[in-house]
């Protein structure tokens, strides 16, 4: 598709990627859903931003699609006296709870939504309390109203009952609530309430100063803190249209392999564990742990934090470190080959994982289902290989691909990717040569538009930055971040349809999405 | 079965020694196993509680289960309700819509309902501080024993504050 036919004036953004946006009147937005849609393209994020100043200025819907040239953003402003825009849900299922979360955050309303429940204002912020709005301030933060109850879709019929689980789960895991309608043992229906970890992350974003906010896009979700505090980083270098020196760029590729590795295997061991095999969480544990420990002696944090800062890189190696980082992914890639022909014929584990949560292709495709996941339901989107960035435009990357669509695939994909990224951090390492790590940030004294967009482990995050131009602590006007898991939370209430409740665990970790990256 | 047992074999035993912990607690497994009976008269149980962290400090308490820090064999265990725990771990600053949930699930540990927080976030606030979504460190909502700072803390220090928690719980008074 060229977007080109479509619209006009549409503005490049200065990123390693094809990015473009265009502010556009409400049939444009219409018109250019139903194109997208048509032409296979991906609704990649939806949020709203209050850019009034004075007299000027209004609220804005903004969504991202990923299409096929690149990422297209576009910029909806609203009238003062309607704060409708036309709801995406017709073309883009995925839409609905990013829909809601506007409508919480900034007060603005898709028209003619069927779903208008609140998403994640839970009822204990002050009433008509929209935290994205200029004129909050905050005194209203010391609001004592309690969480209300929330409307669930009841599942009536002979036998029918309903499980509640969460918020408080009984493993170490995040907060959220699943609400089971359930017959025997047979699950009907999972309806999801999530929300319970949003801690206000967008409107602290525009309290920090530009070049520390990256330790904050770092804490989004901490088992993605490579990944999001690159695509800050890269809103923010795009803004000051400043180019990382090479050298920064393999550095970054190595971390973010690294951070992939380090979940698979995490993920790996817990899948094992999930379908009562303890001796795949004992070797898989133990081998991310040896993971994590190199982390910290090579980079001085386990899980990498801050180690991607605006400009490049705070973390270097030498060429000892190199070597021993190359040895360790030949280890690594030896033991995860003898784990992976113990679970392939183990047949117990075998029959878990097969033909369970199934999402078949089509379904993945029309709801939007992305990352990981999408690349286990044959939906081959890694934008390390459709858009590579530099330095992956060197690695020629092979995407991880399964059609099946359950457990076993997903478990698939993340043995493939694991070998891959451990042939790619072998080349990273035999070709990150010398130079600087860092390079100069200079901002511009006017208002800009930045965008960031990293394959990140479990799938594309996205990072939109409003740049006001205003030095100091205000320079950022808003900050909005993405994460797979608002595409892939909705997908796993399919997914868990007609199989059995003993095996949710086991399909919910198959995913293993983020909540505190989803309720920001 | 014949692949598993070689790799079991092969592998050996990795599990490391326990930390010392901050008042100077004996290392030695044995003592350790045998100071929790005598402060708790039985295993150490443990809830931890996700009160709205970025969920680094998940990733490593889950390490502590791995075969390294061996906490089973202390004597510690996480359980799946806090009915049945003698201590919350709590991480995260606690989210206004995990305040309730927070609350009811301190109410509902019986004694000696040890809290320990852990992380910065769950220490002072962290880089999220207190808001209109926050209620920032976890002593603003239910009492804290002892606190383990860290962005995340490695499962060391969490182990170490775990143990530390506990034998104040004996040195202090009632």
């Amino acid at each position: 598709m060229l977007i080109s036919r479509w619209i006009e004036d549409l503005e490049p953004l200065p990123a390693p990627l094809p990015m473009c946006s265009v502010t556009v009147r409400a049939d444009t937005w219409r018109m250019v859903a139903e194109a997208v849609s048509a032409a296979n393209g991906r609704l990649l994020s939806l949020w709203g931003s209050d850019r009034r100043q004075g007299a000027s200025g209004s609220l804005v819907i903004s969504v991202a699609y990923a299409v096929h040239e690149g990422l297209l953003w576009l910029d909806l402003p609203l009238s003062d006296r309607n704060v409708g825009y036309p709801d995406l849900v017709p073309h883009f299922p995925c839409a609905e709870r990013m829909q809601r979360a506007a409508a919480d955050l900034l007060g603005v309303v898709a028209q003619g939504a069927s779903d208008r429940r609140p998403w994640l204002n839970h009822g204990a912020w002050p009433e008509d309390f929209h935290p994205l709005r200029r004129e909050v301030t905050e005194q209203v933060s010391t609001s004592t109203r309690e969480v209300t109850d929330y409307a669930f879709v009841r599942v009536e019929g002979d036998g029918v009952h309903e499980i509640p689980v969460g918020p408080v789960h009984a493993g170490i895991i995040e907060p959220g609530h699943f609400r089971f309608s359930v017959v025997g043992e047979k699950v009907l229906r999972l309806e999801q309430r999530l929300g319970y970890t949003h801690k206000g992350i967008e409107k602290r974003f525009t309290e920090l100063p530009p070049l520390d906010a990256h330790r904050l896009a770092g804490r989004i979700s901490g088992d993605s803190t490579v990944a999001y505090s690159w695509a800050y980083c890269m809103a923010l270098e795009s803004i000051a249209g400043c180019q990382i020196p090479e050298r920064a760029g393999w550095l970054r590729a190595l971390l973010l392999e690294r951070e992939r590795v380090a979940n698979h295997l995490g993920d790996l061991g817990a899948l094992g564990n999930d379908a009562a095999f303890a001796f795949g969480l004992a070797q898989f544990s133990r081998l991310r742990e040896d993971w994590l420990r190199l982390s910290k002696e090579a980079f001085g944090h386990r899980l990498l934090m801050d180690s991607i800062v605006p400009g490049g890189v705070a973390v270097d190696i030498d060429p000892a470190t190199a070597d021993r980082l190359s040895h360790q992914c030949d280890t690594i890639e030896r033991e995860v080959q003898t784990l992976r022909s113990v679970y392939d014929e183990h047949a117990g584990l075998q029959d878990r994982f097969m033909s369970t949560g199934r999402v078949l292709p089509e379904l993945a495709a029309w709801l939007g289902l992305t990352g990981l996941a999408g690349r286990a339901s044959g939906q081959a989107a890694d934008l390390r290989c459709n858009q590579p960035w530099p330095p992956y435009d060197q690695l020629k990357v092979r995407i991880a691909l399964r059609h099946e669509g359950d457990v076993a695939a997903r478990v698939a994909v993340r043995f493939e990717e694991i070998f891959e990224s451990l042939r790619l951090l072998r080349a990273i390492l035999s070709r990150h040569g010398d130079g600087e790590t860092r390079g100069e940030l200079q901002l511009p004294a006017t208002a800009a538009l930045g965008a960031g967009w990293v394959e990140g482990w479990r799938g594309e995050i996205f990072v939109a930055l409003e740049w006001s131009g205003e030095s100091g602590g205000k320079g950022i006007r808003r900050c909005h971040v993405h994460d797979p898991s608002w595409q892939n939370w909705p997908v796993l209430e399919h997914a868990v349809i007609g199989n059995i409740v003993p095996d949710f665990p086991l399909i919910n970790k198959s995913f293993n999405l983020s909540y505190s990256g989803h309720d920001l | 079965m014949w692949r598993i047992l070689r790799q079991i074999k092969r592998q050996g035993i990795c599990s490391e020694a326990p930390p010392t912990c901050s008042d100077d607690l004996p290392a030695a497994n044995r003592q350790i196993q045998q100071e929790l009976l005598a402060i708790l008269g039985q295993a150490l149980t443990i809830r931890q509680v996700d009160a709205g962290s970025c969920n680094g400090c998940e990733l490593e308490i889950n390490a502590l289960n791995n075969p390294y820090y061996n906490i089973e064999g202390l004597g510690i265990k996480f359980v799946a309700s806090p009915r049945h725990a003698d201590m919350l771990l709590v991480t995260g600053p606690v989210s206004k819509n995990m305040e309730l949930a927070l609350r009811r699930t301190y109410e509902a540990t019986p004694e000696p309902k040890l809290v320990v927080a852990v992380g910065d976030c769950g220490c002072d606030g962290g880089i999220f501080g207190e808001s209109y979504a926050s209620c920032g460190r976890v002593a603003n909502v239910i009492p804290v024993d002892f606190t383990v700072p860290g962005c995340p803390p490695p499962p060391l220090h969490i182990l170490r504050g775990i143990l530390t928690a506990v034998r104040r719980c004996r040195t202090s008074p009632g």
